[in-house]
């Protein structure tokens, strides 16, 4: 793990879980698997402590943990796990794009809880629905089940492994961790819960089957389920459809590519390099209702795309109308090619960004014919080829004539060496991402009297309207703040809003980068 | 060998490739030698470009900070110990900051989790239960009632340190940690001198009404 990557996860972490968290996790990321004893003698805090976080960051699947022999239990971070965290509200908001406001509940309530049980999800996000809702009207339990099971069918939620039933009595000690096992096939099964009830009052039939104390819960084992990397994964896909929007010139391309991604979501892992070929009657019959084109005219959209110079679709076969696969990893490829000619834009300008986009283009290339073909004058091109060489994003290939490699003797060719740049562009974006957490946290800190001022009298207002306050009362505790303040306020309102939609931004790129990194090394 | 010894001996200022493949020819002005590290926040060239703003972007700024927000009120957040001031007051002792006993606020599934981040598992599936039973008569204020309540809990706990005590000590496998923890909370709570649950900490001094009043105000 990078300085850069554990400088976020300690950031990230820290704000979401509080300082000991941190601490533990940030220790456990950077020193692999430990047991408990170690990890509290080495960070310095209590046991208590120690127990406490690892319960939190195993609840949320961030730590993992392990049986070794002799009974030691080992602990491990998985610092991936805590990079995902800064995309959560992505998933959040993808969750509701395709599947409402319900959906969107429940994945919001899975990711602030880390797993939980099918019947615990499904009656706090009717309860919330509820409240929402125009009074009178309560939200029915059977909606928010079905909202879930669709969702598991398409492997946003993904059931946590179980605790395997011992078959025997177990005479000895029972063992100091469960081992955990999840059948592939059990991953995405939704346990058959037949709750009855809407709203507030609940029955639920196979929970009080038993008038037993709370401490023994029949079903509960099964129904966990859990939001892991499979959400990642899903909206992956859904992210990738939606770059596929830009770079697609008609809108029918695009909604041909896009049904055809939504067919291969369950079926295409996620770092798969081609889809499953679908047939083109397939495609056919699963375009969106409202899209009124012809067989013909499907195939032809096809063929087309086949055909074209950026290789996205392909051609694999000839059966039942053509069978056409997804190149998701040309795909990633190209989208994480035009992410760098952007950076290298934006970062050196227009010219630099040409030069950039000949070398890709010609693979190898020597000074002078940079020159040559650029149609930039030769100290000008030393000048940025030698800017864009310091920063890594073009690389030196020494060819040599002699066997001994003498300086002169040899070709000096520039080149973009597409993996190594894309993973110093991510490390650059983690490095951002933290510096934009610090600054944020900076500016709240420094306001962080005047933000507690206003709030006080937020809730004082709150409180004297609900007991029926005059107007002229009112008016007294608003000037309170006085207008100075009040310009603080909205300054660091607009400031702290701006860093966060920098770090959204920069998530986006962060997320690019680490499919093509991932697919272009699943390859290799 | 013999080369490279002789190239160190002739000539020091000769370089080893000669510049004008590097494309530096001869008479160029070459860029000052850099004698410090790269200024901190070096004067940007271009402006960048703005970002993304619309109605999605907008509702994901909302979910992101509405989860922060979120996430420091869960249960999950854990806040460190209020770190002793400088002269040690007398309330300290009765201030009710955190979880009691260092237990956890939220119920993992125990059947998940190994089983040395137990801490006090029986003490809590106790607590559970008598926390449950409602015992609240009613009371003029709303304050009063949850520090009744704090108080009441509080209470039980204490009752139940002092019998879990004669029980735990029978058992063989009991952790060093645990030990200390209960000696110590034991003798935490025989310093007090006074009944916990007529302690009146002063904070609403003087904000209601004489009624119910058994406990001495100081």
């Amino acid at each position: 793990m990078t300085q850069a990557e554990i400088k976020l996860c300690s950031l990230l972490l820290q704000e979401h879980f509080g300082e000991i968290v941190e601490k533990i996790g940030v220790h456990l990321i950077r020193t692999g698997s430990q047991p408990l004893r170690v990890i509290a003698h080495d960070t310095g805090t209590s046991l208590d402590q120690v127990k406490k976080a690892l319960c939190v960051l195993i609840q949320h699947n961030l730590v993992i943990y392990q049986v070794h022999k002799r009974g030691v239990v080992e602990y491990e971070a998985q610092c991936s796990r805590v990079l995902r965290m800064l995309r959560y509200p992505r998933y959040i908001y993808t969750a509701k794009t395709l599947y409402s406001d319900t959906g969107e509940l429940i994945v919001e309530e899975l990711l602030l809880n880390g797993k939980m049980a099918m019947s615990a999800v499904v009656k706090k996000v009717a309860d919330r629905l509820t409240e929402t809702m125009e009074d009178g009207k309560t939200m029915d339990y059977a909606e928010v089940s079905n909202t879930f099971v669709r969702l598991a069918d398409t492997h946003f939620v993904q059931r946590c492994p179980l605790v395997p039933a011992t078959e025997n009595s177990d005479p000895g000690p029972p063992p100091p961790a469960p081992t955990l096992v999840i059948n592939e096939k059990d991953m995405y099964l939704v346990p058959k819960l037949s709750l009855i009830g809407k709203g507030k009052r609940r029955r639920s039939s196979d929970e009080d089957a038993t008038g037993e104390p709370k401490a023994k819960r029949p079903k509960h084992t099964t129904d966990n389920k859990e939001m892991w990397p499979l959400a990642y994964s899903q909206s992956q896909h859904s992210r990738v459809n939606s770059e596929f929007q830009f770079t697609f010139q008609t809108q029918t391309s695009s909604e041909i590519v896009r049904t055809m991604l939504r067919m291969s979501e369950i079926t295409t892992s996620s770092s798969a390099p081609f889809t499953q070929p679908l047939s083109s009657n397939e495609i056919f019959r699963s375009l969106p209702v409202g899209y009124n084109i012809s067989k013909q005219v499907l195939d032809q959209y096809l063929t087309l795309l086949a055909d074209d110079p950026l290789e996205f679709v392909g051609k694999s076969g000839d059966s039942g109308g053509g069978m056409y696969v997804i190149n998701l990893h040309k795909a990633l490829g190209s989208l994480a090619t035009a992410t760098l000619e952007s950076v290298v834009q934006e970062r050196f300008g227009s010219r630099c960004a040409r030069i950039f986009r000949l070398v890709l283009q010609k693979k190898h290339l020597e000074q002078k014919q940079v020159e040559d073909f650029a149609m930039i004058p030769a100290k000008e091109a030393k000048d940025m080829l030698y800017k864009m060489l310091s920063e890594n994003f073009i690389s030196l290939q020494e060819i040599p004539k002699t066997p001994d490699h003498a300086p002169s003797r040899t070709f000096y060719l520039y080149t973009v060496n597409i993996l190594s740049a894309a993973r110093m562009l991510l490390h650059r974006c983690y490095k951002s991402v933290a510096n934009l957490i610090e600054r944020r946290q900076f500016e709240t800190k420094e306001n962080k009297r005047l933000l507690e001022k206003s709030q006080r009298v937020e809730a004082i207002i709150a409180s004297m309207q609900a007991t029926g306050a005059e107007e002229a009362q009112l008016q007294e505790i608003e000037e309170m703040i006085t207008a100075p303040e009040r310009q603080q306020l909205e300054t660091l309102k607009r400031n702290v809003n701006k860093l966060d939609a920098c770090e959204i931004q920069v998530d986006e790129t962060i997320f690019l980068l680490e499919s093509y990194i991932e697919s272009t090394m699943k390859r290799q | 060998m013999a080369s490279r010894g002789g190239g160190r001996g002739r000539g020091r200022g000769q370089l080893t490739f000669s510049m004008e493949a590097v494309g530096i020819g001869k008479g160029d002005a070459l860029p000052p030698p850099t004698l410090q590290p790269s200024p901190l926040f070096p004067p940007l060239e271009f402006r960048p470009v703005p970002l993304p703003s619309g109605e999605e972007g907008e509702y994901v700024l909302a979910l992101k900070q509405e989860l922060r927000g979120a996430m420091r009120q869960l249960p999950y957040f854990i806040r460190p110990a209020v770190p002793k001031r400088d002269v040690e007051r007398y309330s300290d002792k009765y201030q009710m900051s955190g979880p009691i006993d260092n237990a956890i606020d939220w119920n993992p599934d125990w059947r998940r989790l190994p089983r040395e981040l137990k801490i006090r598992v029986r003490k809590l599936q106790k607590e559970r239960t008598t926390i449950l039973l409602p015992k609240r008569p009613p009371k003029t204020t709303e304050d009063k009632e949850e520090t009744i309540q704090k108080l009441e809990t509080l209470e039980k706990k204490e009752e139940e340190v002092t019998s879990e005590e004669d029980e735990e000590k029978e058992e063989e496998e009991e952790k060093e940690e645990e030990e200390e923890e209960e000696y110590d909370e034991e003798e935490h709570e025989e310093e007090t001198d006074y009944i916990m649950s007529y302690f009146d900490n002063g904070e609403d001094f003087g904000g209601d009404s004489d009624d119910n009043m058994d406990e001495a105000i100081y």
